[in-house]
């Protein structure tokens, strides 16, 4: 199970995927350029959070052309597994790997906060070591994080069970006091119909381990070497 | 020599910032009339801003060297030892002006700036804090300037990537027209690979990297070393814009320059851009530069020598390379799509010579620029007003009638209420490093692969400065060791960011020079060196001084960050205890603030004896795992340190305290302020080794009451003098900040 951390212009949670990966989980992990379009020896990537160009035009619009992310259909086509998180989830919106699109918060300043996360679909590759209705708990940091889609967009998502995770409250309801950027539906992360390429706006990777945020962020690794580990064995809680 | 440049004159000189001595003095030492470029070179290197013409006789007492010290002031930021091979950089520096006229970009440039201070070292910077004072909340200019300025420091930092560890805001009418900006980073290196500004090696090329230089920023030293007037708006153009995605690159492709050895110095192009760099590091070195201007990468067409010379644009360094690894040096930074071109070389004769075009157009000693510039001793005179302030008695006041809603109002007042509408804009995790965020007395972080943590504060207490500006600083610093000991932290270093009105008026150079003796006596009292800083004198408009405001950052370390603790009451049953000296005053409180809007009176007297002893027994106690919280006790005084100890955790946990006999005034005990003061709860099953402990250590102390419930209860001998829901603390704490300024 081989990850790599793509690191673009301006990406800054590259560090943190891989000391995560590497340092927490002992797993193999190595970061590739932007440039870099030969993604076969990796099983899954991460697109991290950061402002890649500077999101001087629109968030994660100039990465979501480079030669990686271009790349990613035919490694997704293969098998490979892509998660993006923050800007790598505005990267995957904006190379149409991922329905809707990320607008500025409501609130129309940054924020960067505790957010509680409902799963919504315990059923993929990304979410398998979770159960349905979990109440995770795990930071956002981001200026444009509001998910937006048209209405049919939205049903669509909502009838092949692409909405992953939603905000929500401490106790799992899901209420507007709960939604930290206005996002349509409280959706905090989608998954394209294929189940292989998870975006999010919140931040994995900040909770990881207890000292730092907790531990909820480690599901998703957990579900991710589970799908892909070869005796397919993992936990389910 | 410079066709086609202006004539230099005694009024050219004078409109530049010079004085008419100051013009003699160049001519004396050059023998001649300096051209129009060497005349820009001049005027932005004895600059107040750069040169400290009028403060470095008062810095030269102050103590700045330990056994950890690994550098000192002068560089571009101090270096303590962490251990190993690890060590901290870091400094604060003020971005006051430039935050006045274009509030935005003004503080975002500031962060940009320090940011590069640290990273020249050779740094990864790892947090950046910001203390921050502006006028009346009430005022609408006010909120203007906060939300420019908050959204500034957080666009820079959050697109950067470097978590905001902490900071102050603070308000009083005398910061209406020169709001503060002062911004703080800190730096991990590794000691093998620390990075100096200096131009070593006659022959090595001279490399200017990072983005393109525009027209921006010209004379931005000078600007910031004169008082305003109500033309200071029409001042915007010479506010540098910022770009924190070049940072970030120019940041990675330093690390990346640095870890080939193929860098031999390299120095920010922060204030008086390139001529302070091409006449700094040769002068550090004994060498000399000679640099052809016009290869400098520019944005602009038409630029002269002189305009290339002092653009202030920024996320620019010049560095000096190993002669023959240049192409080590231009493949990193092609790879982060920086420009990275050879401007010169570094010379034995002395001199700062510029070309434009082959012709030279300047041709001066650099010790004349950097090292030269005038050093005045000018008068200082105790201002006709101290008397009349410290002869104010607030007792002679009526005794506010209900406590309780004092209290409400002292925990909402924007100076103490909860500063998350500030830092929720900020990114405070990323790195995964912060262990204590934002909201208690000090930011830790972690460092990875060892066992310690850094604790890292600003504090400033700037009306007790401004009635006393020696005891009022050395509270300062006293304060900030305790946030960091309160946290279970030992200082290892601080960094002082003195803002001032103008020195050329003899009571602020007074404020000045009393000011540095209290951080001289503090700082030998506490043993905390001072590695760094920056002086902001002209915080003035149209004749109104700031409040005299040495800001002082410092960083400490645990040996044991898993022994770091925070601010708040966590378990009911543990037992409430105040450490220090039971002095306190009225003099300059919150309350008195909040009740009359004045700053008067006489402060409590503080010991910096019982203050060094009053953290070590707290440190001590931390280490031993005896306390679940300790929280230093500042403004609004013990009541408001209760409080802000049942509120401000992750869960609300009420008190019931005794602060025992309180004479004839209530307000005195419950809100009076003084110096080395602890509120610590003590782990219920640790009650007796604290005792024994806190005896040790010889500090006053006493027990005071028991953590638990839903309510604030304070008693003095069975009266209740405060019973509060928490909700309702909770309340007007957190929404306070936010219901004054937006």
């Amino acid at each position: 199970m081989n990850f790599g951390v793509v690191i673009f212009p301006g990406t800054w949670s590259d560090c943190d995927f891989h000391y995560v990966i590497g340092e927490v989980l002992h797993q193999p992990v190595r970061y590739v350029w932007h440039r870099d379009a030969n993604l076969a020896d990796f099983d899954c990537l991460i697109l991290p959070g950061g402002f890649s160009y500077g999101d001087y035009l629109r968030a994660g619009a100039v990465a979501g052309r480079s030669p990686v992310v271009e790349a990613l259909p035919e490694f997704t086509a293969r098998g490979g597994l892509v998660l993006g998180s923050c800007n790598g989830f505005q990267i995957l919106c904006e190379a149409r790997l991922l329905p809707g699109a990320l607008m500025r918060n409501e609130c129309l300043q940054y924020r960067c906060q505790s957010t509680h996360l409902i799963v919504e679909n315990a059923d993929t590759a990304f979410t398998r070591a979770m159960r349905p209705g979990q109440v995770l708990k795990m930071p956002i940091s981001h200026g444009e994080g509001k998910y937006h889609a048209d209405a049919e967009t939205i049903r669509s998502l909502k009838a092949k069970n692409q909405i992953v995770f939603r905000y929500c409250t401490e106790n799992g309801r899901v209420v507007k006091e709960a939604n930290p950027n206005g996002s349509m539906d409280n959706i905090a992360g989608v998954i394209n119909e294929e189940g292989t390429v998870l975006g999010l706006m919140p931040h994995p990777e900040r909770a990881a381990e207890s000292a730092v945020g907790g531990t909820d962020g480690t599901l998703i690794f957990h579900s991710i070497l589970g799908t892909l580990v070869e005796d397919g064995s993992f936990l389910k809680r | 020599m410079t066709a086609g440049e202006p004539k230099v004159t005694l009024d050219l000189a004078l409109s530049h910032g010079l004085t008419a001595e100051e013009y003699d003095r160049i001519i004396r030492r050059l023998e001649r009339e300096p051209t129009f470029t060497e005349l820009g070179l001049f005027s932005a290197l004895w600059s107040e801003h750069c040169a400290y013409k009028h403060s470095r006789v008062f810095l030269r007492g102050l103590p700045t060297q330990a056994p950890h010290v690994l550098q000192g002031p002068g560089e571009n930021a101090g270096i303590v030892d962490l251990g190993g091979d690890l060590a901290l950089t870091f400094k604060i520096e003020s971005h006051n002006h430039p935050s006045f006229i274009e509030p935005f970009q003004g503080a975002a440039t500031g962060v940009g700036g320090i940011l590069r201070d640290i990273f020249t070292m050779g740094a990864r910077p790892i947090a950046v804090l910001d203390s921050l004072r502006f006028g009346d909340p009430a005022d609408p200019r006010t909120r203007r300037l906060i939300e420019g300025v908050v959204s500034g420091i957080g666009w820079y930092g959050n697109c950067f990537g470097v978590p905001n560890l902490g900071g102050e805001v603070g308000f009083a009418a005398e910061y209406a027209g020169n709001p503060l900006v002062n911004a703080m980073a800190v730096g991990l290196v590794s000691k093998r690979r620390i990075f100096r500004a200096r131009a070593d090696g006659v022959g090595n090329p001279v490399f200017y990297v990072g983005a393109k230089t525009g027209r921006d920023g010209i004379h931005g030293a000078t600007m910031a070393s004169a008082t305003f007037d109500e033309t200071a708006e029409e001042r915007r153009p010479t506010v540098q814009v910022g770009d924190p995605f070049t940072e970030k690159l120019l940041l990675e492709a330093c690390l990346e320059a640095m870890a080939t050895g193929a860098i031999v110095g390299i120095q920010d192009m922060g204030a008086a851009g390139l001529a302070c760099g091409c006449s700094e590091m040769p002068a550090r070195s004994g060498t000399g530069m000679e640099i052809e201007a016009s290869r400098v990468p520019q944005r602009e067409t038409g630029m002269t020598a002189y305009e290339i010379m002092l653009s202030e644009s920024q996320e620019r360094m010049l560095l000096v390379a190993a002669r023959g690894r240049e192409e080590e040096v231009r493949a990193t930074f092609a790879r982060w799509e920086l420009d990275a071109v050879e401007i010169g070389t570094v010379t034995g004769d002395g001199m700062l010579r510029v070309r434009f075009h082959g012709a030279v157009v300047a041709e001066v000693p650099v010790r004349a620029l950097a090292d030269e510039a005038p050093v005045y001793d000018k008068p200082t005179a105790r201002p006709a007003w101290q008397d009349a302030l410290v002869a104010f008695d607030p007792p002679a006041l009526a005794a506010p009638s209900d406590a309780a809603e004092t209290l409400l109002a002292l925990v909402g007042s924007p100076g103490i209420a909860s500063k998350e509408w500030v830092y929720r804009q900020y990114d405070q995790q990323v790195g995964i490093n912060s262990l204590v965020l934002p909201g208690s007395d000090a930011g830790v972080l972690r460092i990875k692969g060892t066992r310690i943590g850094v604790a890292l504060t600003t504090d400033c207490n700037a009306r007790f400065v401004y009635l006393d500006p020696r005891a009022g600083t050395a509270m300062a610093v006293a304060e900030a060791a305790r946030n960091l000991s309160v946290s279970g932290a030992r200082p290892l270093g601080l960094t002082d960011c003195l803002n001032f009105g103008s020195p050329e008026r003899p009571e602020i150079l007074w404020q000045f020079k009393e000011s540095v003796a209290g951080l001289t006596d503090a700082c030998r009292a506490l043993e905390i060196p001072v590695v760094g800083g920056n002086v902001s004198f002209y915080n003035e408009t149209l004749g109104q001084a700031i409040l005299p405001t040495p800001v002082i950052g410092m960083a400490g370390i645990l040996d044991d960050a898993e022994a770091r603790c925070t601010q708040w009451f966590a378990t009911p049953g543990d037992r409430v205890a105040l450490l220090g000296p039971e002095a306190v005053s009225l003099g300059g409180s919150e309350l008195l603030w909040l009740r009359q809007r004045r700053i008067a009176g006489r402060l409590a007297p503080l010991d910096l004896v019982v203050e060094r002893a009053v953290q070590e027994a707290c440190r001590a106690a931390i280490g031993a795992r005896l306390l679940a919280s300790a929280h230093d006790c500042a403004e609004g005084g013990l009541a408001v340190t209760l409080a802000e100890s049942c509120v401000s955790g992750p869960r609300p946990v009420g008190a019931d305290v005794d602060v025992g006999s309180i004479g004839e005034r209530a307000d005195l005990t419950l809100f009076g302020e003084g110096p080395s003061r602890v509120v610590v709860s003590v782990k219920a099953e640790a009650v007796r080794h604290f005792e024994q402990l806190m005896s040790e250590f010889r500090v006053p102390w006493r027990f005071m009451g028991t953590v638990g419930g839903e309510r604030l209860v304070v008693k003095s001998g069975g009266t209740r003098l405060v019973d509060l829901d928490l909700h309702r603390i909770s309340g007007a704490w957190r929404d306070g900040f936010e219901r004054h300024v937006s």
